[in-house]
């Protein structure tokens, strides 16, 4: 492995203002809890070549916002045995979801730590009368990238203490677990060698702060548990699912991580 | 089961049971104190133009996501790990077949996979699927392919 200054040599350095009028903080001097691990935390964006970073400076060029706007469409449309949208509840979109996405993954009434997913579904089936949509459907993908993009530019801002905690405990020992036939953990590969090239993949941080992210490989979106699915397969490892109890712990731990940088509403990756 | 089906069977078993007699099983392995491995798995010597396919090859040793290999012509060669130019000149034969065993008795903590591993794991998965391991999960690589890849690493000198 390189040294930390190498590191950063392989980083770009550059900013990134969505618009030119939504400056997102992409590099920050890491939270206290990551002492000895981390010294600065730095977006996954950074990793990426000049062109894709390019398509999330601006609206424009970021594929990701034909999804956020079927979901902006979708906030208002009436759905369910009792006939209300979204809307009808929580106002305008701007105003109703700002700030909602960088509290997530968040503990609900119950003691539940429920991701973004999990909120939209309560409120379709208890409070709408509508089918619960799948964690990776299109539907749910668009809801998602809509609410998340009322959110750019605020902090991630994840509770990680008080009930919350024990949660955060599973998640964090879980990133440090070397799974599958490979051995290798979350850290291996984005603690340990963040910044260095495993074949062609040019390794970041592995945050997850501009999630939901819009996938040129994919050519469509993935949220967070899809990607953490892909990750631990990757290691030759029995992945977990989307949507299950280790995901959701994994989810409030990584986003911890991630403390300091701003929610980015929709990042573009390879 | 007819007669001559059956008799078939068993001499395909005595076969490969001879066959495999001299090879180490991954759980027989005998590691020195350096995390080298002195006895060849196999008895019969590597192929170091096989070891360099197995190198390169993404499905086997797949060595060229970590390491640069100038040597072999794959494309984004990684940079996990060290640079490979000269392992010939830098290690022993037995302690290159230590480290492509598996390398966490030479470099403690190590992120390099175990190449010739059963267990045990946590979580193992069938291979790139997501999905558990069969219980008789094969080492990443086999016993002879681990004795070529070493023969390929002996040719990797400092010119
Ligand atoms: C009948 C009223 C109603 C409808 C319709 C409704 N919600 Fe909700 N929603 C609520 C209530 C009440 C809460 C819980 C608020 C609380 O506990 O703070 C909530 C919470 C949420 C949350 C979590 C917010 C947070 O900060 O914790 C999200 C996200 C959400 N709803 C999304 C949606 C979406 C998307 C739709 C439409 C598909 C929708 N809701 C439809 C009433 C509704
Ligand atoms: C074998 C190496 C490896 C391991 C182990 C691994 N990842 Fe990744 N991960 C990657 C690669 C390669 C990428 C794509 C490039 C990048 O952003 O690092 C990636 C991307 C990500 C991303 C997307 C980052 C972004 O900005 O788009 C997240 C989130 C992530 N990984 C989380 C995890 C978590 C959590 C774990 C452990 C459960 C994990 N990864 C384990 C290789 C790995
Ligand atoms: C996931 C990453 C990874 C893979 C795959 C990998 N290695 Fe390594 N390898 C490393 C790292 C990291 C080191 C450095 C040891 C340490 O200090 O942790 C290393 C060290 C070595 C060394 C000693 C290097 C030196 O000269 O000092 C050799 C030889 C080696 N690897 C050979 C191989 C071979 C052959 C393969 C494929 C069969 C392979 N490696 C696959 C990560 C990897």
């Amino acid at each position: 492995a390189l040294s930390s200054a190498a590191l950063h040599a392989e980083m770009a350095d550059d900013e990134l203002n969505i618009n030119g009028d939504t400056p997102i903080t992409v590099k920050a001097p890491a939270a206290s809890h990551l002492e000895g691990h981390l010294d600065e935390v730095y977006s996954g964006w950074l990793f990426r070549t000049d062109d894709t970073r390019a398509m999330e400076q601006d609206d424009f060029d970021n594929p990701i916002m034909i999804f956020a706007e079927k979901g902006m469409d979708n906030w208002s449309v009436a759905d369910g045995s009792e006939g209300k949208s979204c809307a009808d509840c929580h106002g305008d979109i701007s105003e109703g979801m700002k700030g909602v996405r960088a509290t997530m993954p968040k503990l609900n009434a119950k003691g539940e730590l429920w991701s973004m997913e999990d909120y939209i579904n309560d409120c379709r089936t208890n409070r709408m009368g509508a089918e619960a949509w799948g964690w990776d459907s299109g539907p749910m993908h668009n809801m998602t990238v809509a609410i998340s993009v009322q959110s750019r530019g605020m902090p991630v801002n994840v509770t990680i203490d008080g009930d919350a905690a024990p949660f955060w405990e599973k998640g964090k020992e879980m990133y440090y677990t070397r799974y599958g036939q490979l051995e290798l953990s979350c850290a291996s590969c984005h603690e340990e060698n963040y910044g260095n090239f495993i074949r062609a993949d040019h390794l970041s941080q592995g945050q997850i702060q501009a999630f939901p992210v819009y996938r040129l490989k994919n050519a469509g979106v993935v949220s967070i548990h899809n990607r953490f699915k892909g990750c631990i397969r990757d290691t030759r490892a029995e992945t977990f699912g989307v949507g299950s109890p280790e995901f959701h712990a994994l989810e409030l731990y990584v986003a911890s991580r991630g403390m300091g940088l701003d929610i980015e509403g929709g990042g573009v990756r390879p | 089961m007819n007669r001559h089906v059956a008799w078939a069977a068993l001499a395909a078993t005595f076969t490969a049971s001879a066959a495999f007699a001299a090879e180490t099983a991954p759980m027989d392995v005998k590691f020195d104190d350096a995390g080298g491995v002195e006895a060849s798995l196999t008895g019969q010597p590597g192929d170091p133009s096989k070891g360099a396919e197995v190198a390169s090859t993404k499905s086997l040793g797949n060595c060229v996501s970590c390491h640069v290999v100038s040597a072999l012509d794959a494309s984004f060669q990684g940079n996990i790990g060290p640079e490979l130019n000269g392992a010939g000149d830098r290690w022993s034969e037995a302690q290159l077949r230590g480290i492509v065993i598996d390398a966490k008795h030479t470099f403690e903590g190590t992120v390099m996979p175990g190449m010739y591993k059963t267990g045990p794991f946590i979580r193992p998965g069938d291979g790139y699927t997501g999905k558990a391991a069969p219980a008789d999960l094969p080492p990443i690589l086999n016993a002879q392919q681990v004795e070529d890849v070493v023969a390929f690493l002996m040719t990797l000198k400092e010119e």
